[in-house]
């Protein structure tokens, strides 16, 4: 029953796609359904007016989007009933080579994973009928975008599926590809289509890694097959193990953005349509989180504690350096890639220090920062699809995706900003969102750390929980940056002056329902908490130290006297501070408000201009950090008759990733200068390719005899 | 019983507040020569204000005016989980020391985003330094409460609070560190000198004053009161988790009276050490903040190294 629901996610998404070509085929679609009712002329009537020429293709992306709702409803109540049963349900497919038939496995991890994407594509599905509605078609096929939707969405709910190798790759690559032309969706930009060409790279390469890393586990494993449950029984020496761990972290770390490899993400992230980099930032990530979950902790099982360092000093890069570039960024949907890639970052922190406290012999606490982590890759892709889904209306209204160009939306859009609020309140890990509570239950899992024997490591994860901390206070200052520019203050361009809420109802059904999850999650953690215990249950073996430790009420993952939070208790405390406070100054009659002039130093004429922007809102981070980023500065002034009288000043600003003229570039240069010593070979002179041959031959035969 | 102590307690730290502003402005007046007003001033001024007619920007969204109940509310959340004048307090439990440092950062976000509503250069300003000042005292008011918590192995003050009582006078280099990092994290955060000067108002070196210009009137009187909750709960902070002695472990009545004295007494020092702070130090330039704020977090990290080097039970 849960497996059926599970494949008819799959198919829902995949339908959906073929459902999206039918968008230019009207007469035909039309032909075919009169003949199936052909004794019903009643029915043919409506159906001709249902699907009348003018509204046609609006209708096939309505029912389009509708087949992507209900597959993400079917893969919630997958997600969630197996979740609650902790069943783990196994299945043949005959696909494929028939000597090869492809595993199914669907355990709480996945089952987690596929709730992820169901609750993500079930907002997607909301959101796109009225995002899709203003594109162009003629410039940008709706076919195009929902067939590729709809095989992006299906493979990554088979990468979960996939019990073998064989099938896990496939998959992946079904992922990788489609996400490709979803990428390059808008290919009039050339910057586009760069960003697909180096995403493309980047997958495949990553890719590759993946493969030798199931290739080193593999050629352990009994009898060289690539079924997960041969490779789970491979016994590796901890060199060859090692091996495959980094084989993996490098391969799924590229997918999952750590850095320096992240350099793909923010370039494709922003250049695909608004639904699409909701769902590749917000869960196609996660799916590369799973892979190297599942291959680390499930198929190689031995966990060395060296693996948990690595992971834990990557990710506090990633994380350090995905906020300090974000908050550079003064392209919204760039800014939100990368806070994407310090998300990831934190949640591999936290399970590099799930994978020290596994090796060091402590699962219960191995299973409280595995579920800090896994809690946190939920939240990630609750608020980050808010985020993105939020930055495609703004886009809609704004024309623009600078932020520099935006400011005083809040009046024009009530709905969005105050949903675009709660997206920023929960990223920010402010109490009484979600976001919080991961980060919480991931400090409680550092401060265990006395239990640890090894010195090095005691003195190295508290320093570990302060950069996470920092990471945290600079998320908050970016994130007050981006709500303030964006919607406070007054309009900074003619097209934000004029913005307007948007009318579509299913836009705004999404993004709530997005929000509300946030803060129900804020509020009452423990029940998810319940079912990420099962999953830890299940691919540890171990549950959280403390029993009952995630009542509706109370949260304490130690005990109740080392840590507990109760977050409705304090929303009700707040609620009655802020209710008293309120009441009783509003009881004064004379103290109604009086609305007047900003306040302007008695100059008078404040300006728009006057504001401050992005770049001056961060200047100070960019003194205080000056190493972090290459920074081109530049003031030109031009002076007039007079001396000292200035007539013009133009400012310029230019921030760049370290990555790319540090690492990227070189590879390029030596890609380039290999490609051309290659090159002399082809003199295109035909004898001198038949010589090859021939002395390619010669060798050859030379080697068999 | 615990919960009408802890609802008693919380009305008190809220009415204390302007009492131990007025005391702070008292010493500072009397350093400097300068003749004090009455200790009861801020009290005057906070009634003075909420009789007043609020005066909003006309470009101000719904934002600006919510903002100062919920910085108000969010402050006094963060003080409900702090014992002051008996250990064991019930509150403590439903929020521990993360979630407090949490709702000082949340009374923070909303205080920033008003400065920038209006869209004025001085509440940007305002903001952006704010939330610099923030980025680095956070980390480093977090490394201080680490080293705490993980000597007393539990982040629930209360527990914490009695934990040290219990293990009597120890002298641990661990809680000095600590101590100075939470001092330095304290002065920056409640905008005293060196980092911000509370005195200014209209100069370009003002960072607090600068994001709450456009207030008046009970909007107003909400933000100076909840900052000067803030001022009081680092107090009690300090006084209360390094030198503890003198809280009421029992609930009697002399206990709690004596708890009382001992608490004034403590604030009226820490009072007396930062009005002499204040009147010998010069404001530094801005971008030393972040010298002074990394000194704390460096104080922090060796806090927290020096428990685990010199101090662990292994």
């Amino acid at each position: 029953m849960i497996l059926s629901l599970a494949y008819a996610a799959v198919w829902f998404s995949f339908l959906s796609g073929l459902l999206a070509l039918l968008i230019r085929q009207r007469q035909s679609v039309i032909a075919l359904l009169h003949y199936s009712c052909r004794t019903q002329p009643a029915w043919q009537q409506r159906l001709d007016a249902w699907l009348e020429q003018s509204i046609y293709p609006q209708r096939i992306q309505q029912m389009s989007f509708a087949l992507l709702g209900s597959a993400g409803i079917c893969a919630i109540s997958a997600g969630v009933s197996n979740l609650i049963s902790q069943s783990i349900i196994t299945d043949q497919l005959s696909l494929g080579l028939p000597w090869l038939p492809w595993h199914v496995r669907f355990d709480s991890l996945s089952a987690l994973f596929y709730l992820i994407i169901g609750i993500a594509i079930f907002a997607v599905s909301c959101y796109g009928p009225g995002y899709v509605k203003e594109n162009n078609e003629q410039e940008h096929p709706f076919a195009v975008l929902g067939l590729f939707s709809g095989l992006f969405i299906s493979g990554m709910l088979l990468v979960l599926l996939a019990d073998d190798a064989f099938f896990f790759m496939i998959a992946w690559e079904l992922m990788s590809v489609a996400s490709y032309f979803l990428v390059a969706f808008q290919h009039e930009h050339s910057a586009n289509r760069r960003a697909a060409f180096i995403y493309l790279i980047m997958a495949e390469v990553g890719a590759i890694a993946i493969i030798l890393a199931f290739g080193v586990l593999a050629s352990f494993s009994e009898g060289g097959t690539f079924t997960f449950e041969a490779l789970r029984q491979a016994s590796l020496s901890a060199t060859w193990a090692s091996v495959a761990f980094i084989l993996a972290l490098i391969g799924f770390g590229m997918k999952a953005g750590l850095v320096p490899l992240h350099v793909w993400l923010p370039e494709a992230h922003p250049v695909a349509p608004s639904h699409i980099s909701a769902l590749m930032s917000g869960v196609m990530l996660k799916v590369a989180v799973y892979g190297l979950i599942r291959f680390s902790f499930d198929l190689l099982g031995d966990i060395h504690w060296q693996w948990g360092v690595t992971l834990m000093i990557l990710g506090a890069i990633s994380a350090l350096g995905g906020i300090l570039y974000a908050m550079m960024q003064p392209n919204l949907k760039r800014l939100l890639a990368y806070s994407s890639v310090e998300n990831i970052g934190i949640i591999f922190m936290v399970l590099g220090l799930s994978m020290i406290f596994l090796a060091k012999g402590h699962p219960n606490l191995a299973a409280l920062a595995f579920i800090a982590a896994l809690f946190h890759a939920f939240n990630h892709a609750l608020f980050k699809n808010l985020l993105f889904l939020g930055a495609g209306i703004i886009q809609h209204q704004v024309h623009s995706l600078n932020i520099d160009e935006m400011g005083g939306l809040i009046k024009r859009m009530p709905h969005t900003s105050k949903l675009f609020l709660i997206a920023c309140m929960s990223i920010s890990s402010l109490p009484l969102f979600n976001g919080f509570v991961s980060e919480w239950l991931a400090f409680q899992a550092a401060l265990q750390v006395d239990v640890l024997d090894n010195a090095v490591l005691r003195s190295l994860i508290p320093v570990m929980a302060a950069a996470l901390a920092l990471t945290a206070a600079l998320a908050a200052a970016c994130f007050v940056k981006l709500f303030g520019m964006m919607f406070l203050g007054l309009p900074r361009s003619r097209h934000a002056a004029k913005a307007e809420e948007t009318q579509d109802k299913g836009i705004l059904a999404s993004l709530s329902l997005l929000a509300g999850l946030c803060f129900l999650f804020g509020i009452f953690p423990g029940l998810m908490l319940n079912l990420l215990e099962n999953v830890a249950l299940q691919t540890l073996g171990h549950g959280l130290p403390n029993s009952s430790a995630a009542g509706w009420l109370w949260l304490a993952p130690v005990s109740m006297q080392q840590a507990s939070y109760a977050a409705p208790i304090v929303l009700i405390l707040t609620l009655i501070a802020g209710g008293i406070s309120f009441h009783y100054l509003r009881r004064d009659p004379a103290v109604k408000l009086r609305h007047s002039d900003t306040w302007d130093c008695g100059f008078g004429g404040l300006t728009p201009r006057m504001q401050y922007t992005c770049s001056s809102f961060t200047m100070p981070f960019r003194r205080i950090f000056a190493k972090v980023w290459r920074i081109d500065e530049k003031i030109d002034k031009k002076s007039g008759n007079m001396p000292q009288q200035i007539t013009d000043i133009h400012y310029q600003l230019h921030i760049e990733d370290h990555s790319w003229p540090r690492i990227y570039h070189p590879i390029e240069h030596s890609v380039n200068r290999i490609a051309r010593l290659v090159s002399r070979m082809q003199t295109g002179n035909i004898r001198v390719y038949l010589s090859y041959s021939f002395f390619t031959l010669i060798f050859l035969l030379w080697v068999i005899s | 019983m615990n919960l009408l102590i802890a609802i008693m307690q919380t009305l008190l730290f809220i009415s204390l507040a302007p009492l131990l502003a007025g005391w702070l402005k008292w010493c500072k007046c009397y350093l400097q020569n300068r003749k004090a007003p009455s200790l009861l001033q801020p009290y005057r001024d906070l009634l003075k204000l909420t009789h007043k007619q609020p005066v909003v920007s006309k470009d101000a969204s719904w934002l600006f005016i919510i903002a100062p109940y919920i910085i108000f509310s969010a402050t006094v959340i963060a003080i409900t989980v702090i014992p002051l004048i008996t250990v064991d307090l019930p509150t403590a439990a439903s929020a521990d020391m993360i979630v407090l440092v949490g709702f000082l950062a949340f009374a923070r976000f909303f205080l920033v985003l008003a400065g920038l509503d209006v869209g004025t250069a001085f509440g940007g300003m305002g903001s952006s330094r704010e939330m610099t000042i923030s980025s680095m005292a956070e980390p480093a008011m977090l490394m201080a409460v680490f080293t705490i918590t993980m000597t007393a192995s539990t982040t629930n003050l209360s527990f914490a609070i009695e934990h040290i009582l219990q293990e009597g006078l120890v002298l641990r280099p661990s809680y000095i560190f600590a101590l100075f990092a939470l001092i330095l994290v304290a002065i920056a955060e409640t905008g005293r000198i060196p980092v911000d000067n509370p005195a200014t108002h209209l100069e370009l070196t003002m960072i607090h004053e600068a994001m709450i210009l456009e207030y008046s009137g009970r909007h107003l009187a909400l933000i100076e009161w909840a900052s000067q909750l803030k001022l009081m709960l680092y107090g009690v902070l300090i006084a209360n988790i390094f030198f503890p002695w003198g809280m009421a472990e029992t609930l009697s009545l002399s206990a709690l009276g004596y708890a009382l004295l001992a608490i004034m007494g403590k604030l009226g020092v820490l009072a007396i050490l930062l009005a002499l702070s204040e009147t010998l130090f010069a404001k530094m330039r801005l971008f030393r903040v972040q010298e002074f704020l990394s000194f704390a977090y460096l104080l922090g990290l060796l806090g927290m190294l020096s428990h685990i080097i010199l101090e662990a039970s292994r």
